[in-house]
């Protein structure tokens, strides 16, 4: 083939037709391909030139989107992981080598993408995505997550919302969300503050499964029920305050030994140190192929909203290969009462003197918001609560206060009544 | 790039910057607001800067637990709504849906627990526990059983406990107000 020539050559990482199969869709617009898409070299130019984009989670998915995302044009992927590789990950996190076990993953996986597709610069960072401010997101165009947690989905997705400016339309950074469980997955497209995010869609996640703690206590049957029991009521009741730390091998192997002997007493069986592990951890087998067909999904999503070349998802992709094969794509609604996209936003002129009294009075009479019994809070202090007693009681004399000496000019504050589908976020702005 | 700019100008709502509460936080400032405390019910913030940590005292004016004073620790982690709050009680009691190391066995505090629910249902709930225990679902064994059992002899149990008594080797704390 033609491309060990132009790599001997050393000057050009890129050869002839490297891209022929993805230029025939960037090439020319097809019939369906929105109006602004820019077909030929302005829109090569940006994919592979200008276009930055950030893959959160090196694990499962992670590999896999790393991997789609170079081999589709992608030049210039960022990605952060705050795990390092376990021997388990290396039946499908395919970046990975037994000799990496130990290693960050970010920086494993962003070498192994980088020496396998010429001309592709994987920036690692191994840590938390909390260490990173918003000045670090706003680098990028793009964002794609293949995470395992909700919580580290409900920051993400906060803090790309929180980003948008009205007066800065790169502000608004397209987050693709892809999740799996065994069989299932998801793919999602987040366009913060447009679509439904993240935190609209809490409640429809799925349980984990708990069991009622007098089974646990009393009529265990199941293996889990002994583990559960070990790690919720022995661990607290011989460690006390002793926080158990699910990756210390040592905390494992009590936890284990102790619902050992628990199984042994009920007649139980099926008490193992994997399984131990998988219930304390909530570890949900993961399977290889759920990946490549979410990351699959996501990636093209990505391809597209990056070039404008086909239409994207609206907005919600769901797998389910538990029975045979089905998935289903719909529009998830925005929620009104989403805490972190929902509520209304407004500003209010007031003057320094007013006092915190007067600008409840206020809120209770403007008509466009109808609020009873407001409390408020900045984000450093509570200004007034309606209750409990003694958070009012506390709060009470901040009433008398002016609002210079409370809140800062151009600072919000965060309205929470019953009458309000969630919250109203009031900006004040001094005269 | 697709220009999602465009789509935002019809959008008015929410198109304001946000200040960076999270979405925990505004959530129990909401449910805290809005709890319907009743006169049985107290709440303490021992830093009332931190609303992530609290004491309920449950001071029951009917039943057989009337009289005594029982306070749960309340610990809301950021996960919230997502998780249940952590509760327990934090005095040895005698009560068959609570142990001696004071976990608590609530339906809606573990398996039935939904982001719906929020801090009130969950006072309600561990208030109801002291007007019905619940010998169905123990986790104190010996005071289910007793229960079921012998019902007047339950009730004279409860009340040498909430006394501080000692019964079979356990020394109950004295919960009696006044």
């Amino acid at each position: 083939m033609a491309t060990e020539e132009a790599l001997s050559n050393g000057n050009e990482t890129d050869w002839s037709d490297r891209y022929y199969h993805i230029d025939q869709i960037l090439d020319k617009p097809g019939p369906r391909t929105d109006p602004s898409f820019l077909a030929g070299e302005e829109v090569k130019r940006f994919l592979r030139e200008t276009c930055k984009i950030l893959v959160i989670g090196a694990g499962g998915l992670g590999c896999e989107i790393l991997a789609n995302l170079a081999l589709s044009g992608f030049k210039d992927i960022h990605v952060i992981d705050m795990d390092t590789i376990d021997i388990s990950n290396l039946n499908r996190q395919f970046l990975f080598r037994p000799k990496d076990v130990g290693k960050s993953k970010a920086i494993v996986a962003a070498e192994f993408i980088m020496n396998r597709v010429p001309g592709v610069k994987v920036t690692p960072y191994f840590g938390r995505i909390q260490d990173k401010d918003e000045e670090y997101y706003m680098q990028f165009n793009l964002v794609i997550c293949g995470l395992d947690s909700v919580e580290a989905r409900r920051w993400i997705n906060a803090t790309l919302v929180h980003m948008v400016d009205p007066d800065e339309p790169e502000s608004l950074k397209p987050l693709i969300d892809g999740g799996t469980e065994g069989f299932k997955g998801q793919a999602r497209v987040i366009l913060p503050t447009v679509t439904s995010c993240y935190e609209c869609s809490l409640d429809m996640l799925n349980k984990q499964t708990a069991f009622p703690i007098c089974t646990i206590a009393n009529t265990p049957r199941l293996p889990e029920h002994c583990i559960e029991w070990a790690s919720v009521l022995e661990w607290p009741r011989v460690f006390k305050d002793k926080k158990m730390d699910t990756d210390d091998p040592e905390h494992i192997g009590w936890l284990y030994k102790t619902a050992s002997s628990r199984a042994k007493e009920f007649k139980i069986e099926g008490v193992t140190w994997s399984l131990t592990q998988g219930v304390v951890k909530n570890i949900i087998p993961a399977i290889a192929s759920t990946n490549a067909i979410i990351a699959a999904s996501c990636c093209n999503e990505a391809f597209k909203i990056a070039t404008s070349s086909a239409a994207y998802l609206n907005n919600y992709f769901m797998l389910i290969g538990t029975d045979g094969v089905y998935s289903f794509t719909f529009e998830h609604q925005k929620r009104d009462d989403c805490p972190v996209c929902g509520g209304q936003a407004i500003t209010v002129n007031v003057s320094k003197e007013w006092t915190l009294e007067r600008l409840i009075e206020m809120l209770v009479e403007k008509q466009d918001v109808q609020i009873k019994k407001p409390s408020l809070a900045t984000p450093k202090r509570q200004l007034y609560f309606q209750a409990p007693p003694q958070l009012e009681e506390l709060t009470r004399p901040n009433l008398e206060k002016t609002l210079s000496e409370l809140v800062d000019d151009g600072e919000y504050i965060t309205v929470t009544a019953s009458s309000l589908p969630f919250d109203l976020t009031l900006q004040v702005k001094y005269d | 790039m697709i220009k999602i700019w465009s789509m935002k100008k019809n959008e008015d709502a929410a198109a304001k910057r946000r200040p960076k509460t999270s979405a925990a936080q505004i959530r129990v400032q909401k449910d805290l607001t809005e709890l319907e405390l009743s006169s049985t019910m107290k709440t303490h913030f021992p830093d009332p800067t931190d609303l992530l940590n609290f004491t309920l005292t449950i001071t029951p004016d009917e039943g057989m637990y009337k009289g005594g004073a029982f306070v749960f620790s309340v610990n809301i982690n950021t996960n919230y709504p997502h998780e249940p709050p952590k509760v327990k009680c934090t005095q040895t009691i005698y009560h068959p849906n609570v142990d001696l190391e004071g976990n608590v066995c609530l339906n809606i505090l573990r398996e039935d627990w939904k982001p719906v629910l929020n801090l009130n249902s969950v006072l309600v709930g561990l208030q109801y526990l002291f007007l019905e225990p619940n010998a169905d679902d123990p986790l104190n064994k010996d005071a289910a059983e007793e229960l079921r059992k012998n019902r007047e002899q339950f009730i004279q149990n409860v009340k040498t406990s909430m006394r501080g008594g000692n019964m079979r080797g356990v020394q109950y704390d004295k919960v009696i107000v006044q």
